[in-house]
């Protein structure tokens, strides 16, 4: 299975470095070369050493997201810092590339809600984080 | 009509100044908080701050009996996702978009945000009329309406060439408008007989652009 990750920030890269470790296929884009660094195993192994891709693009560029391989990717996971930027990429690799299934990290609840009901698999830290909050400040014990 | 223009830069300010001007009912947003207060020094209550890719923002300006929404903002994702959910979640009817780089024009077009406008692309075909060297031009294409307005030369010794208007082949679905001589325009009738070196403009159903050109082109014998 091929999966292709967008971004390479603090999600991108565990989840990158989880799905290699799992025996899958990873390719990882990021218009920044440094955020490379973030899927080194140690100073010694390499990303590619390990048997990872990287490509250095820019989300929105077509070229760039062949490059890294869209066409054959099973899994797309938009996971850049741009919640707009998540969400055009991933309606791009579903509806041009018919990516089979599309992970979109959008860090706004409502439209995390209204994208999941038009047929994108969403992802809230924020609302993961408000449910979170909310049950460990509401449930605790009264002093 | 009620008009949310997003993006208070250069265009959306002037936009709303001119849509207000023709009494139209405007609401311009603005993120950056110091563009909105100098903005806001002009239109006051016309203008609001706040995210306009965030829906509660959009809900505040009364997006849901919006007639038509602009996104002229200087990031085209902003662009395609607010128009996107102004059309698709809240039902309004007429949209705009700017496209500031022309390579993302097939995004826009995937996710059906039409029409969308790219001012590189504008400026370009400003330039294909004034040095008409390509032979055809598109002056206007609505997509939607599935008509284009299109521009030709009539080549030296083409078919159409000394032919009155009414004897000119043109396939079904198309139409000459206008025959521009010598930096002047006007409104062709059937008599009327068009030279090698006149530009006549046509409106035309899209697809019929080569079996016109067939009429217009130079025989080259």
């Amino acid at each position: 299975m091929l999966i292709l990750i967008v971004g390479c920030g603090r999600v991108g890269s565990a989840v990158a470095k989880r799905a290699l470790d799992a025996g899958h296929q990873v390719s990882v884009l990021d218009a920044d070369p440094l955020s490379h660094e973030r899927l080194d195993r140690d100073q010694t192994s390499t990303w590619e050493d390990a048997g990872g891709r990287f490509t250095v693009g820019a989300a929105l560029e077509i070229d760039g997201l062949m490059e890294a391989g869209i066409e054959q990717a099973d899994v797309f996971l938009a996971a850049t810092r741009g919640d707009n930027t998540n969400l055009v990429i991933a309606q791009i690799a579903q509806r041009r590339f018919h990516v089979p299934r599309v992970v979109v990290r959008v860090a706004d609840p409502a439209r995390a809600a209204w994208y999941a009901q038009q047929g994108l698999h969403t992802i809230c830290p924020t609302q993961i984080a408000i449910d979170q909050a909310s049950a460990m400040a509401l449930n605790a014990p009264e002093v | 009509m009620y008009v949310i223009i997003v993006g208070a830069g250069k265009v959306g300010w002037n936009l709303a100044r001119e849509l207000i001007a023709r009494d139209r009912e405007v609401t311009l947003i603005e993120f950056d908080h110091d563009k909105y207060r100098t903005v806001e020094q002009e239109l006051e209550h016309a203008v609001q701050y706040g995210d306009a890719t965030e829906l509660w923002v959009l809900e505040r300006a009364g997006i849901q009996r919006a007639d038509l929404v602009i996104a002229v903002t200087g990031d085209d994702e902003d662009n395609i996702l607010i128009c996107q959910v102004a059309k698709e979640k809240y039902g309004v009817q007429r949209i705009v978009a700017r496209v500031n780089n022309p390579r993302n024009l097939q995004h826009f077009k995937l996710l059906g945000i039409q029409p969308a406008v790219s001012a590189t692309d504008l400026i370009l075909r400003l330039i294909e009329h004034e040095v008409p060297e390509y032979g055809l031009i598109q002056l206007l294409a609505l997509e939607e309406e599935h008509l284009e307005i299109i521009e030709l030369e009539v080549g030296a010794g083409s078919e159409a060439d000394g032919k009155p208007v009414s004897a000119i082949s043109l396939p079904e679905g198309s139409l000459i408008i206008s025959v521009l001589r010598g930096g002047t325009g006007f409104v062709p009738k059937g008599d009327s007989v068009v030279n090698a070196g006149d530009q006549v403009m046509l409106i035309l159903d899209p697809g019929l652009e080569a079996e016109i050109t067939l009429q217009f082109a130079s025989t080259g014998g």
